[in-house]
Protein backbone atom coordinates (compact mmCIF):
# COMPACT_ATOMS: atom_id res chain seq x y z
CA UNK A 1 0.00 0.00 0.00
CA UNK A 2 1.23 3.30 -0.87
CA UNK A 3 1.24 6.10 1.46
CA UNK A 4 -0.83 9.40 0.79
CA UNK A 5 2.24 11.24 1.07
CA UNK A 6 3.83 8.92 -2.16
CA UNK A 7 0.85 9.45 -3.94
CA UNK A 8 0.83 13.53 -3.04
CA UNK A 9 4.24 13.49 -4.50
CA UNK A 10 3.51 10.54 -7.57
CA UNK A 11 0.66 13.17 -8.20
CA UNK A 12 3.03 16.42 -8.59
CA UNK A 13 5.27 14.71 -11.24
CA UNK A 14 2.24 13.60 -13.16
CA UNK A 15 1.61 17.40 -13.17
CA UNK A 16 4.83 18.14 -14.28
CA UNK A 17 4.31 15.70 -16.93
CA UNK A 18 1.21 16.93 -17.69
CA UNK A 19 2.19 20.52 -18.38
CA UNK A 20 5.54 18.87 -20.27
CA UNK A 21 3.02 17.46 -22.84
CA UNK A 22 0.51 20.08 -23.18
CA UNK A 23 3.56 22.84 -23.60
CA UNK A 24 5.77 20.89 -25.89
CA UNK A 25 2.38 20.30 -28.14
CA UNK A 26 1.15 23.52 -27.74
CA UNK A 27 -2.33 21.87 -27.64
CA UNK A 28 -4.52 20.21 -25.51
CA UNK A 29 -6.43 19.67 -22.64
CA UNK A 30 -4.28 20.53 -19.12
CA UNK A 31 -7.46 21.62 -16.89
CA UNK A 32 -9.48 18.44 -16.84
CA UNK A 33 -6.13 16.65 -16.90
CA UNK A 34 -5.02 18.72 -13.72
CA UNK A 35 -8.07 18.33 -11.95
CA UNK A 36 -8.65 14.58 -12.26
CA UNK A 37 -4.64 13.18 -11.68
CA UNK A 38 -5.24 12.96 -7.78
CA UNK A 39 -7.87 10.56 -8.82
CA UNK A 40 -6.53 8.85 -11.24
CA UNK A 41 -2.45 8.37 -9.24
CA UNK A 42 -4.95 7.13 -6.42
CA UNK A 43 -6.94 4.49 -8.71
CA UNK A 44 -3.79 2.86 -10.44
CA UNK A 45 -1.60 2.89 -7.05
CA UNK A 46 -4.20 1.51 -4.38
CA UNK A 47 -6.99 0.06 -6.28
CA UNK A 48 -6.44 -0.82 -10.00
CA UNK A 49 -5.54 -4.47 -10.75
CA UNK A 50 -3.08 -4.22 -13.90
CA UNK A 51 0.02 -5.58 -15.47
CA UNK A 52 2.18 -3.28 -16.95
CA UNK A 53 4.35 -5.67 -18.23
CA UNK A 54 0.92 -7.54 -19.72
CA UNK A 55 -1.84 -4.77 -20.62
CA UNK A 56 -3.43 -7.00 -22.23
CA UNK A 57 -3.89 -9.38 -19.30
CA UNK A 58 -7.54 -11.00 -19.32
CA UNK A 59 -8.87 -11.00 -16.06
CA UNK A 60 -7.25 -7.10 -15.50
CA UNK A 61 -9.49 -4.46 -14.33
CA UNK A 62 -10.53 -2.06 -16.78
CA UNK A 63 -10.18 1.42 -16.61
CA UNK A 64 -12.04 4.12 -18.80
CA UNK A 65 -11.01 7.56 -19.02
CA UNK A 66 -14.73 8.81 -20.87
CA UNK A 67 -13.69 12.21 -21.24
CA UNK A 68 -10.91 11.20 -23.07
CA UNK A 69 -9.74 14.62 -24.54
CA UNK A 70 -8.11 15.09 -20.90
CA UNK A 71 -5.50 12.13 -22.47
CA UNK A 72 -2.40 13.88 -20.94
CA UNK A 73 -3.36 12.97 -17.62
CA UNK A 74 -3.94 9.07 -18.26
CA UNK A 75 -0.52 9.16 -19.85
CA UNK A 76 1.41 10.59 -17.11
CA UNK A 77 0.32 8.03 -15.16
CA UNK A 78 0.68 5.28 -17.63
CA UNK A 79 4.41 6.27 -17.75
CA UNK A 80 4.60 6.46 -14.47
CA UNK A 81 3.04 3.02 -14.04
CA UNK A 82 5.98 1.70 -16.92
CA UNK A 83 2.79 0.88 -19.44
CA UNK A 84 4.54 3.44 -21.63
CA UNK A 85 8.01 5.04 -20.79
CA UNK A 86 8.48 8.78 -19.51
CA UNK A 87 9.90 9.53 -23.40
CA UNK A 88 6.71 8.34 -24.99
CA UNK A 89 4.79 11.22 -23.98
CA UNK A 90 6.91 13.49 -26.11
CA UNK A 91 4.73 11.80 -28.54
CA UNK A 92 1.44 13.42 -27.84
CA UNK A 93 -0.13 14.95 -30.62
CA UNK A 94 2.84 13.87 -32.79
CA UNK A 95 2.32 11.93 -36.13
CA UNK A 96 2.65 8.35 -35.47
CA UNK A 97 2.32 8.97 -31.21
CA UNK A 98 1.55 6.52 -28.64
CA UNK A 99 0.24 9.17 -27.33
CA UNK A 100 -2.68 10.49 -29.76
CA UNK A 101 -4.80 13.73 -28.98
CA UNK A 102 -7.53 11.37 -27.10
CA UNK A 103 -6.79 7.95 -25.48
CA UNK A 104 -7.10 5.20 -28.35
CA UNK A 105 -6.81 1.81 -27.53
CA UNK A 106 -5.16 0.77 -30.43
CA UNK A 107 -2.20 3.19 -29.82
CA UNK A 108 -1.44 3.21 -26.57
CA UNK A 109 -0.55 0.06 -24.27
CA UNK A 110 -3.07 0.78 -21.14
CA UNK A 111 -6.09 2.25 -22.44
CA UNK A 112 -8.90 0.05 -22.60
CA UNK A 113 -11.24 2.02 -24.81
CA UNK A 114 -10.57 4.92 -27.53
CA UNK A 115 -12.47 7.79 -25.85
CA UNK A 116 -12.50 11.07 -27.34
CA UNK A 117 -15.99 11.56 -28.28
CA UNK A 118 -18.33 12.55 -25.32
CA UNK A 119 -20.63 10.19 -23.54
CA UNK A 120 -19.94 6.92 -24.60
CA UNK A 121 -17.46 5.23 -22.07
CA UNK A 122 -20.41 4.47 -19.65
CA UNK A 123 -21.93 2.25 -21.93
CA UNK A 124 -18.53 0.98 -22.80
CA UNK A 125 -17.86 -0.02 -18.86
CA UNK A 126 -21.04 -1.45 -18.99
CA UNK A 127 -20.39 -3.75 -21.58
CA UNK A 128 -17.09 -4.85 -20.23
CA UNK A 129 -19.01 -5.47 -15.94
CA UNK A 130 -21.52 -7.55 -18.33
CA UNK A 131 -18.39 -9.37 -19.91
CA UNK A 132 -16.70 -9.92 -16.33
CA UNK A 133 -19.97 -11.24 -14.64
CA UNK A 134 -20.36 -13.45 -17.52
CA UNK A 135 -17.31 -14.94 -16.71
CA UNK A 136 -17.69 -15.17 -13.01
CA UNK A 137 -14.99 -13.10 -12.69
CA UNK A 138 -14.09 -10.25 -9.84
CA UNK A 139 -12.92 -8.20 -12.25
CA UNK A 140 -13.74 -4.30 -11.64
CA UNK A 141 -14.37 -1.68 -13.97
CA UNK A 142 -13.79 1.73 -13.32
CA UNK A 143 -15.05 4.72 -15.26
CA UNK A 144 -14.13 8.62 -15.14
CA UNK A 145 -16.54 11.13 -16.29
CA UNK A 146 -16.35 14.76 -16.46
CA UNK A 147 -19.12 16.89 -14.97
CA UNK A 148 -19.45 18.74 -18.42
CA UNK A 149 -19.84 15.20 -20.12
CA UNK A 150 -22.75 13.79 -17.80
CA UNK A 151 -25.15 16.48 -19.92
CA UNK A 152 -24.71 14.06 -22.65
CA UNK A 153 -28.27 11.83 -22.81
CA UNK A 154 -26.30 8.73 -23.51
CA UNK A 155 -24.89 8.29 -20.13
CA UNK A 156 -28.35 8.49 -18.34
CA UNK A 157 -29.09 5.38 -20.87
CA UNK A 158 -25.90 3.51 -19.95
CA UNK A 159 -26.91 5.09 -15.89
CA UNK A 160 -30.26 3.85 -16.23
CA UNK A 161 -29.14 0.51 -17.71
CA UNK A 162 -26.53 -0.41 -15.35
CA UNK A 163 -28.67 0.31 -12.38
CA UNK A 164 -31.10 -2.43 -13.84
CA UNK A 165 -28.59 -5.05 -14.51
CA UNK A 166 -27.51 -4.51 -11.18
CA UNK A 167 -23.74 -4.52 -11.84
CA UNK A 168 -21.67 -3.97 -9.09
CA UNK A 169 -18.35 -4.45 -10.70
CA UNK A 170 -19.18 -1.09 -12.50
CA UNK A 171 -17.78 1.80 -10.51
CA UNK A 172 -17.54 5.09 -11.99
CA UNK A 173 -15.71 8.31 -10.86
CA UNK A 174 -16.85 11.75 -11.53
CA UNK A 175 -13.90 14.64 -11.98
CA UNK A 176 -16.52 17.32 -10.91
CA UNK A 177 -14.84 20.19 -11.71
CA UNK A 178 -17.14 22.83 -12.84
CA UNK A 179 -16.02 23.95 -15.62
CA UNK A 180 -16.47 23.01 -19.73
CA UNK A 181 -15.06 23.77 -23.17
CA UNK A 182 -16.65 27.27 -23.28
CA UNK A 183 -17.32 28.01 -19.99
CA UNK A 184 -18.55 27.25 -15.96
CA UNK A 185 -20.91 24.20 -16.18
CA UNK A 186 -23.19 26.38 -14.48
CA UNK A 187 -23.12 29.03 -17.23
CA UNK A 188 -23.41 26.62 -19.90
CA UNK A 189 -26.22 23.51 -18.21
CA UNK A 190 -27.19 24.06 -15.12
CA UNK A 191 -26.95 20.34 -13.29
CA UNK A 192 -28.32 21.01 -10.43
CA UNK A 193 -28.18 18.10 -7.36
CA UNK A 194 -25.65 15.64 -9.34
CA UNK A 195 -25.74 13.26 -6.30
CA UNK A 196 -29.37 13.22 -6.07
CA UNK A 197 -29.71 12.42 -9.43
CA UNK A 198 -27.74 9.01 -9.57
CA UNK A 199 -29.21 7.88 -6.39
CA UNK A 200 -32.86 8.55 -8.31
CA UNK A 201 -30.78 6.72 -10.97
CA UNK A 202 -30.50 3.33 -8.64
CA UNK A 203 -26.90 4.40 -7.89
CA UNK A 204 -24.40 3.92 -4.61
CA UNK A 205 -23.18 7.18 -4.61
CA UNK A 206 -20.17 9.18 -2.44
CA UNK A 207 -18.52 12.74 -2.19
CA UNK A 208 -15.33 13.41 -1.87
CA UNK A 209 -12.70 16.26 -1.55
CA UNK A 210 -11.30 14.81 -5.31
CA UNK A 211 -7.42 16.79 -4.31
CA UNK A 212 -7.82 15.29 -0.58
CA UNK A 213 -5.44 12.25 -0.83
CA UNK A 214 -6.99 10.62 2.53
CA UNK A 215 -10.46 11.16 0.96
CA UNK A 216 -9.31 9.78 -2.46
CA UNK A 217 -8.10 6.66 -0.66
CA UNK A 218 -11.41 6.56 1.65
CA UNK A 219 -13.58 6.43 -1.93
CA UNK A 220 -11.66 4.25 -3.51
CA UNK A 221 -12.13 1.58 -0.45
CA UNK A 222 -16.04 3.01 -1.05
CA UNK A 223 -15.98 1.49 -4.97
CA UNK A 224 -14.08 -1.53 -4.27
CA UNK A 225 -16.49 -2.86 -0.50
CA UNK A 226 -20.49 -1.43 -2.47
CA UNK A 227 -21.08 -4.59 -4.94
CA UNK A 228 -25.10 -4.69 -4.46
CA UNK A 229 -25.22 -2.02 -7.48
CA UNK A 230 -22.85 0.23 -9.70
CA UNK A 231 -21.70 2.99 -7.67
CA UNK A 232 -20.61 6.59 -8.39
CA UNK A 233 -17.20 8.41 -6.87
CA UNK A 234 -18.14 12.23 -6.69
CA UNK A 235 -15.19 13.92 -6.50
CA UNK A 236 -15.33 18.20 -6.13
CA UNK A 237 -12.19 18.72 -7.66
CA UNK A 238 -10.85 22.34 -9.42
CA UNK A 239 -9.66 22.39 -13.07
CA UNK A 240 -6.29 23.29 -13.27
CA UNK A 241 -5.46 22.51 -9.95
CA UNK A 242 -1.44 22.95 -8.73
CA UNK A 243 -0.79 25.50 -11.42
CA UNK A 244 -2.26 28.88 -9.98
CA UNK A 245 -2.90 30.93 -13.14
CA UNK A 246 -4.70 27.58 -14.48
CA UNK A 247 -7.06 26.65 -11.62
CA UNK A 248 -10.59 27.70 -11.72
CA UNK A 249 -9.91 29.02 -15.33
CA UNK A 250 -12.16 28.50 -18.16
CA UNK A 251 -9.32 29.57 -20.65
CA UNK A 252 -6.96 26.52 -19.36
CA UNK A 253 -10.30 23.94 -20.76
CA UNK A 254 -7.83 23.69 -24.19
CA UNK A 255 -5.33 25.79 -24.10
CA UNK A 256 -1.80 25.09 -24.08
CA UNK A 257 0.81 27.92 -21.94
CA UNK A 258 3.11 30.37 -23.44
CA UNK A 259 7.02 30.13 -22.12
CA UNK A 260 6.57 32.56 -19.65
CA UNK A 261 3.46 30.49 -17.86
CA UNK A 262 5.04 27.31 -18.48
CA UNK A 263 8.47 28.61 -16.05
CA UNK A 264 5.78 29.79 -13.64
CA UNK A 265 3.95 26.29 -14.03
CA UNK A 266 7.47 24.63 -13.54
CA UNK A 267 8.29 26.42 -10.60
CA UNK A 268 4.97 26.19 -8.76
CA UNK A 269 5.25 22.34 -9.59
CA UNK A 270 8.59 22.08 -7.61
CA UNK A 271 10.86 21.61 -10.70
CA UNK A 272 13.10 24.84 -9.90
CA UNK A 273 15.74 24.95 -12.70
CA UNK A 274 13.82 22.79 -14.86
CA UNK B 1 -47.00 -20.80 -55.14
CA UNK B 2 -43.73 -19.55 -54.38
CA UNK B 3 -42.67 -20.26 -50.90
CA UNK B 4 -42.33 -16.74 -48.86
CA UNK B 5 -40.71 -16.05 -45.30
CA UNK B 6 -39.48 -12.68 -43.92
CA UNK B 7 -35.43 -12.61 -43.44
CA UNK B 8 -35.74 -11.62 -39.66
CA UNK B 9 -36.97 -15.08 -39.23
CA UNK B 10 -33.46 -15.88 -40.56
CA UNK B 11 -32.05 -13.72 -38.15
CA UNK B 12 -33.54 -15.12 -34.98
CA UNK B 13 -32.98 -19.06 -36.15
CA UNK B 14 -29.36 -18.08 -36.65
CA UNK B 15 -28.96 -16.71 -33.56
CA UNK B 16 -30.79 -19.52 -31.69
CA UNK B 17 -28.47 -21.58 -33.69
CA UNK B 18 -25.03 -19.49 -32.10
CA UNK B 19 -25.93 -19.88 -28.97
CA UNK B 20 -23.76 -23.40 -29.00
CA UNK B 21 -21.25 -20.82 -28.42
CA UNK B 22 -21.07 -19.32 -25.15
CA UNK B 23 -19.49 -16.12 -26.66
CA UNK B 24 -22.24 -15.17 -28.04
CA UNK B 25 -24.43 -12.55 -26.62
CA UNK B 26 -28.07 -11.26 -27.52
CA UNK B 27 -28.08 -7.46 -27.08
CA UNK B 28 -32.05 -6.19 -26.97
CA UNK B 29 -33.39 -2.36 -27.46
CA UNK B 30 -37.50 -3.07 -26.78
CA UNK B 31 -37.38 -4.69 -30.40
CA UNK B 32 -36.66 -8.05 -29.91
CA UNK B 33 -40.24 -10.03 -30.99
CA UNK B 34 -40.17 -7.51 -34.09
CA UNK B 35 -36.21 -7.96 -35.19
CA UNK B 36 -36.70 -11.76 -33.87
CA UNK B 37 -33.85 -12.15 -30.92
CA UNK B 38 -36.97 -13.15 -29.04
CA UNK B 39 -35.93 -16.51 -29.39
CA UNK B 40 -32.66 -16.66 -28.64
CA UNK B 41 -33.54 -14.31 -25.12
CA UNK B 42 -36.58 -16.90 -24.78
CA UNK B 43 -33.82 -19.80 -24.53
CA UNK B 44 -30.75 -17.73 -23.24
CA UNK B 45 -32.10 -15.36 -21.02
CA UNK B 46 -28.60 -15.25 -19.36
CA UNK B 47 -26.91 -14.32 -22.32
CA UNK B 48 -29.67 -11.47 -23.66
CA UNK B 49 -29.44 -7.99 -22.28
CA UNK B 50 -32.55 -5.44 -22.16
CA UNK B 51 -31.05 -2.38 -22.91
CA UNK B 52 -34.39 -0.45 -23.10
CA UNK B 53 -35.06 2.01 -25.67
CA UNK B 54 -31.66 3.10 -25.63
CA UNK B 55 -29.87 2.22 -28.79
CA UNK B 56 -26.87 4.46 -27.70
CA UNK B 57 -25.97 2.79 -24.92
CA UNK B 58 -26.68 -0.38 -26.51
CA UNK B 59 -24.13 0.10 -29.16
CA UNK B 60 -21.52 0.70 -27.04
CA UNK B 61 -22.31 -2.13 -24.59
CA UNK B 62 -22.00 -4.16 -27.23
CA UNK B 63 -18.19 -2.90 -28.16
CA UNK B 64 -17.16 -3.39 -24.08
CA UNK B 65 -18.67 -6.97 -24.14
CA UNK B 66 -16.30 -7.21 -27.91
CA UNK B 67 -13.30 -5.91 -26.33
CA UNK B 68 -13.55 -8.57 -23.72
CA UNK B 69 -14.04 -11.49 -26.11
CA UNK B 70 -17.72 -11.74 -26.37
CA UNK B 71 -19.35 -11.77 -29.87
CA UNK B 72 -22.15 -9.66 -29.46
CA UNK B 73 -25.09 -9.38 -31.85
CA UNK B 74 -27.34 -5.73 -31.48
CA UNK B 75 -30.36 -5.44 -33.46
CA UNK B 76 -33.40 -3.02 -33.34
CA UNK B 77 -35.53 -1.13 -36.54
CA UNK B 78 -33.01 -0.41 -39.19
CA UNK B 79 -34.17 3.56 -38.43
CA UNK B 80 -33.02 2.92 -34.99
CA UNK B 81 -29.87 2.05 -35.31
CA UNK B 82 -29.01 5.33 -37.07
CA UNK B 83 -29.35 7.32 -33.96
CA UNK B 84 -26.48 5.34 -32.43
CA UNK B 85 -24.55 6.40 -35.62
CA UNK B 86 -21.43 7.83 -33.93
CA UNK B 87 -21.74 5.25 -31.20
CA UNK B 88 -21.10 2.82 -34.33
CA UNK B 89 -18.61 5.20 -35.97
CA UNK B 90 -16.15 5.94 -32.95
CA UNK B 91 -16.98 2.91 -30.27
CA UNK B 92 -17.24 0.50 -32.48
CA UNK B 93 -15.88 0.74 -36.44
CA UNK B 94 -12.63 2.89 -34.66
CA UNK B 95 -11.63 0.57 -32.61
CA UNK B 96 -12.66 -2.41 -35.02
CA UNK B 97 -14.82 -4.12 -32.38
CA UNK B 98 -16.61 -7.04 -34.05
CA UNK B 99 -20.21 -5.82 -32.81
CA UNK B 100 -22.65 -7.15 -35.19
CA UNK B 101 -25.32 -4.68 -35.81
CA UNK B 102 -29.08 -6.00 -37.08
CA UNK B 103 -31.75 -3.31 -38.43
CA UNK B 104 -34.78 -4.58 -39.28
CA UNK B 105 -37.48 -3.23 -41.07
CA UNK B 106 -35.24 -1.66 -43.39
CA UNK B 107 -36.36 0.47 -46.47
CA UNK B 108 -39.95 1.68 -47.40
CA UNK B 109 -40.79 -2.21 -47.50
CA UNK B 110 -41.38 -2.23 -44.33
CA UNK B 111 -45.05 -0.60 -45.11
CA UNK B 112 -47.73 0.89 -43.70
CA UNK B 113 -45.62 2.75 -40.26
CA UNK B 114 -45.16 5.39 -42.69
CA UNK B 115 -41.98 7.72 -43.58
CA UNK B 116 -40.37 7.79 -39.86
CA UNK B 117 -39.79 4.04 -39.90
CA UNK B 118 -38.66 3.57 -43.23
CA UNK B 119 -34.89 3.35 -43.27
CA UNK B 120 -33.94 4.57 -46.78
CA UNK B 121 -30.52 5.69 -45.76
CA UNK B 122 -28.68 3.21 -43.20
CA UNK B 123 -26.52 1.15 -45.80
CA UNK B 124 -25.51 4.30 -46.96
CA UNK B 125 -24.20 5.61 -44.07
CA UNK B 126 -22.49 2.36 -42.56
CA UNK B 127 -20.90 2.05 -45.67
CA UNK B 128 -18.40 5.09 -45.07
CA UNK B 129 -17.26 3.33 -41.76
CA UNK B 130 -14.10 1.67 -42.00
CA UNK B 131 -14.11 -2.26 -41.04
CA UNK B 132 -17.45 -2.46 -41.29
CA UNK B 133 -18.84 -5.45 -43.56
CA UNK B 134 -22.57 -4.27 -44.51
CA UNK B 135 -24.96 -6.73 -46.03
CA UNK B 136 -28.67 -6.86 -46.67
CA UNK B 137 -29.83 -10.13 -47.89
CA UNK B 138 -32.29 -11.06 -49.97
CA UNK B 139 -34.16 -14.28 -48.12
CA UNK B 140 -34.48 -16.23 -45.42
CA UNK B 141 -32.15 -19.34 -45.84
CA UNK B 142 -29.30 -16.10 -47.11
CA UNK B 143 -29.97 -14.02 -44.04
CA UNK B 144 -29.47 -16.94 -41.55
CA UNK B 145 -25.97 -18.11 -43.54
CA UNK B 146 -24.61 -15.09 -44.03
CA UNK B 147 -25.39 -14.42 -39.81
CA UNK B 148 -23.72 -17.83 -39.00
CA UNK B 149 -20.59 -16.46 -40.79
CA UNK B 150 -20.89 -12.95 -39.20
CA UNK B 151 -19.85 -14.80 -35.43
CA UNK B 152 -16.69 -15.77 -36.79
CA UNK B 153 -15.96 -12.54 -39.17
CA UNK B 154 -13.79 -10.55 -36.38
CA UNK B 155 -15.37 -7.26 -37.65
CA UNK B 156 -18.02 -4.97 -37.03
CA UNK B 157 -21.15 -5.40 -39.49
CA UNK B 158 -24.42 -3.78 -40.10
CA UNK B 159 -26.86 -6.01 -41.74
CA UNK B 160 -30.14 -4.90 -42.74
CA UNK B 161 -33.19 -7.45 -43.01
CA UNK B 162 -36.88 -6.95 -44.03
CA UNK B 163 -40.10 -6.79 -41.93
CA UNK B 164 -42.09 -8.38 -44.61
CA UNK B 165 -42.32 -12.03 -46.23
CA UNK B 166 -40.03 -12.63 -49.63
CA UNK B 167 -39.56 -15.60 -51.99
CA UNK B 168 -37.53 -18.51 -50.47
CA UNK B 169 -34.63 -18.43 -53.17
CA UNK B 170 -32.19 -20.67 -51.26
CA UNK B 171 -33.24 -23.43 -49.72
CA UNK B 172 -30.71 -25.88 -50.05
CA UNK B 173 -27.80 -23.72 -51.56
CA UNK B 174 -26.22 -22.83 -48.23
CA UNK B 175 -22.72 -23.26 -49.74
CA UNK B 176 -23.35 -20.36 -52.09
CA UNK B 177 -23.50 -18.33 -49.82
CA UNK B 178 -20.63 -15.97 -48.45
CA UNK B 179 -20.06 -12.78 -47.00
CA UNK B 180 -18.98 -10.46 -49.44
CA UNK B 181 -19.22 -12.49 -52.97
CA UNK B 182 -22.18 -11.88 -54.59
CA UNK B 183 -24.24 -14.56 -56.01
CA UNK B 184 -25.29 -15.09 -60.31
CA UNK B 185 -29.22 -16.32 -60.26
CA UNK B 186 -29.40 -15.99 -64.08
CA UNK B 187 -26.93 -15.41 -66.51
CA UNK B 188 -27.67 -13.55 -69.44
CA UNK B 189 -25.63 -11.06 -71.81
CA UNK B 190 -27.49 -8.20 -72.93
CA UNK B 191 -27.17 -6.41 -69.44
CA UNK B 192 -26.94 -7.45 -65.25
CA UNK B 193 -29.34 -6.27 -62.89
CA UNK B 194 -27.16 -6.15 -59.85
CA UNK B 195 -29.87 -6.46 -56.77
CA UNK B 196 -30.10 -6.91 -52.80
CA UNK B 197 -32.76 -7.62 -50.43
CA UNK B 198 -36.20 -7.13 -51.33
CA UNK B 199 -35.65 -6.33 -54.59
CA UNK B 200 -33.52 -9.21 -55.75
CA UNK B 201 -37.06 -11.08 -56.19
CA UNK B 202 -38.13 -7.94 -58.41
CA UNK B 203 -35.07 -8.24 -60.42
CA UNK B 204 -35.76 -11.78 -60.96
CA UNK B 205 -39.20 -11.14 -62.24
CA UNK B 206 -37.85 -8.26 -64.29
CA UNK B 207 -35.47 -10.70 -66.44
CA UNK B 208 -38.70 -12.75 -66.91
CA UNK B 209 -40.98 -10.04 -68.85
CA UNK B 210 -37.55 -8.67 -70.36
CA UNK B 211 -36.70 -12.51 -71.80
CA UNK B 212 -40.28 -12.13 -73.30
CA UNK B 213 -38.74 -9.01 -75.06
CA UNK B 214 -35.81 -11.19 -76.45
CA UNK B 215 -33.72 -9.39 -73.94
CA UNK B 216 -31.09 -11.66 -71.62
CA UNK B 217 -30.60 -10.47 -68.32
CA UNK B 218 -28.04 -11.36 -65.61
CA UNK B 219 -29.24 -11.41 -62.59
CA UNK B 220 -26.84 -10.76 -59.13
CA UNK B 221 -27.55 -11.01 -55.86
CA UNK B 222 -25.18 -8.90 -54.17
CA UNK B 223 -26.10 -9.16 -50.39
CA UNK B 224 -23.13 -7.97 -49.22
CA UNK B 225 -22.09 -3.99 -50.49
CA UNK B 226 -19.39 -3.95 -47.95
CA UNK B 227 -16.66 -5.10 -48.63
CA UNK B 228 -18.21 -5.05 -52.32
CA UNK B 229 -17.73 -8.04 -55.06
CA UNK B 230 -15.57 -5.87 -57.85
CA UNK B 231 -14.11 -8.83 -59.41
CA UNK B 232 -18.13 -9.59 -60.24
CA UNK B 233 -18.66 -6.44 -61.58
CA UNK B 234 -15.72 -6.86 -63.90
CA UNK B 235 -17.02 -10.06 -65.17
CA UNK B 236 -20.60 -8.50 -65.70
CA UNK B 237 -19.79 -5.31 -67.55
CA UNK B 238 -17.37 -7.62 -69.75
CA UNK B 239 -20.14 -10.01 -70.82
CA UNK B 240 -23.18 -7.57 -70.64
CA UNK B 241 -21.66 -4.10 -71.49
CA UNK B 242 -24.54 -2.70 -69.16
CA UNK B 243 -25.23 -2.39 -65.56
CA UNK B 244 -29.01 -1.48 -63.49
CA UNK B 245 -28.66 -1.73 -59.80
CA UNK B 246 -32.02 -2.46 -57.56
CA UNK B 247 -32.43 -1.36 -53.84
CA UNK B 248 -35.18 -0.55 -51.75
CA UNK B 249 -32.94 1.97 -50.09
CA UNK B 250 -31.97 6.14 -51.68
CA UNK B 251 -30.06 5.95 -55.13
CA UNK B 252 -27.68 8.15 -53.09
CA UNK B 253 -24.91 6.01 -51.57
CA UNK B 254 -26.22 2.78 -50.91
CA UNK B 255 -25.77 -0.12 -54.16
CA UNK B 256 -26.09 2.14 -56.83
CA UNK B 257 -23.79 4.22 -55.44
CA UNK B 258 -20.88 1.39 -54.67
CA UNK B 259 -21.45 0.13 -58.01
CA UNK B 260 -21.23 3.63 -59.96
CA UNK B 261 -17.83 4.12 -57.24
CA UNK B 262 -16.25 0.70 -58.36
CA UNK B 263 -17.70 1.00 -62.28
CA UNK B 264 -15.65 4.73 -62.72
CA UNK B 265 -12.35 3.54 -61.18
CA UNK B 266 -12.20 0.84 -62.98
CA UNK B 267 -14.00 -0.77 -66.07
CA UNK B 268 -16.80 1.61 -67.01
CA UNK B 269 -20.07 0.66 -68.47
CA UNK B 270 -23.33 1.99 -68.38
CA UNK B 271 -25.17 2.09 -65.49
CA UNK B 272 -29.09 3.16 -64.04
CA UNK B 273 -29.87 3.06 -60.81
CA UNK B 274 -33.11 2.54 -59.25
CA UNK B 275 -34.16 2.95 -56.03
CA UNK B 276 -35.54 5.98 -53.74
CA UNK B 277 -35.35 9.41 -55.76
CA UNK B 278 -33.79 11.19 -52.81
CA UNK B 279 -37.26 11.31 -51.13
CA UNK B 280 -39.12 10.18 -48.27
CA UNK B 281 -41.80 7.10 -48.29
CA UNK B 282 -45.30 7.45 -46.86
CA UNK B 283 -47.66 5.16 -45.18
CA UNK B 284 -48.76 2.33 -47.77
CA UNK B 285 -48.90 -1.50 -48.21
CA UNK B 286 -44.93 -3.32 -49.31
CA UNK B 287 -46.79 -3.67 -52.81
CA UNK B 288 -47.96 -0.36 -53.28
CA UNK B 289 -44.66 1.10 -51.70
CA UNK B 290 -42.31 -0.38 -54.54
CA UNK B 291 -45.13 0.87 -57.06
CA UNK B 292 -45.16 4.47 -55.55
CA UNK B 293 -41.32 4.65 -55.05
CA UNK B 294 -41.28 3.37 -58.58
CA UNK B 295 -38.93 0.25 -57.78
CA UNK B 296 -40.98 -2.59 -58.56
CA UNK B 297 -40.13 -5.10 -61.75
CA UNK B 298 -41.94 -3.20 -65.09
CA UNK B 299 -39.42 -0.27 -63.75
CA UNK B 300 -36.33 -2.62 -63.41
CA UNK B 301 -36.99 -3.69 -66.66
CA UNK B 302 -37.14 0.02 -68.14
CA UNK B 303 -34.06 0.94 -66.34
CA UNK B 304 -32.52 -2.30 -68.48
CA UNK B 305 -33.62 -0.78 -71.85
CA UNK B 306 -32.18 2.92 -70.64
CA UNK B 307 -28.83 1.06 -69.82
CA UNK B 308 -28.69 -1.20 -73.15
CA UNK B 309 -29.75 1.85 -75.05
CA UNK B 310 -26.98 3.67 -73.93
CA UNK B 311 -24.14 1.23 -74.54
CA UNK B 312 -25.50 0.94 -78.30
CA UNK B 313 -24.30 4.31 -79.21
Amino acid sequence: MTSADELRELARRCRVHIVNMVHRAQAGHPGGSLSEIDLLVALYKTTLRVRPDEPKWDDRDRFVLSKGHASPGMYAILAEMGFISVEDLSSYRVLGGVCQGHVDMKWCPGVDFSAGSLGMGLSFGMGSAIAGRLEGSERQIYVMLGDGEIQEGSVWEAAMAAAHHELGNLNVILDRNRIQNDDFCEAQMRMFDIPAKWRAFGWNVKEIDGHNMEEIIEGMQFLTSTNDGPSILIANTVKGHGVSFMADNPAFHGAAPNDEQYALAMKELGEVGA
Amino acid sequence: MTKTAATRDGYGEALLELASNPKVVVLEADLGKSTKSLHFRKAHPERTVSCGIGEQNMLLVGAGLAASGYIPFASTFAIFTERAFEQMRNGVARPNLAVHVCGSHGGTHTGTDGSSAQSIEDLAIYRTLPNVIVMHPSDVVSTKELTLQLANSGSPSYMRTARNKTPVLYEGREDDIKIGKGIVLKEGHDVAIVACGVMVSEALKASEALATEGIQASVVDMHTLKPLDGGLLDQLVASCGAIVTAEDHSVIGGLGGAVAEHLTANIFAPLERVGVQDRFGESGQSDEMLEVMQISAPYIAEAAKRAIARKEK
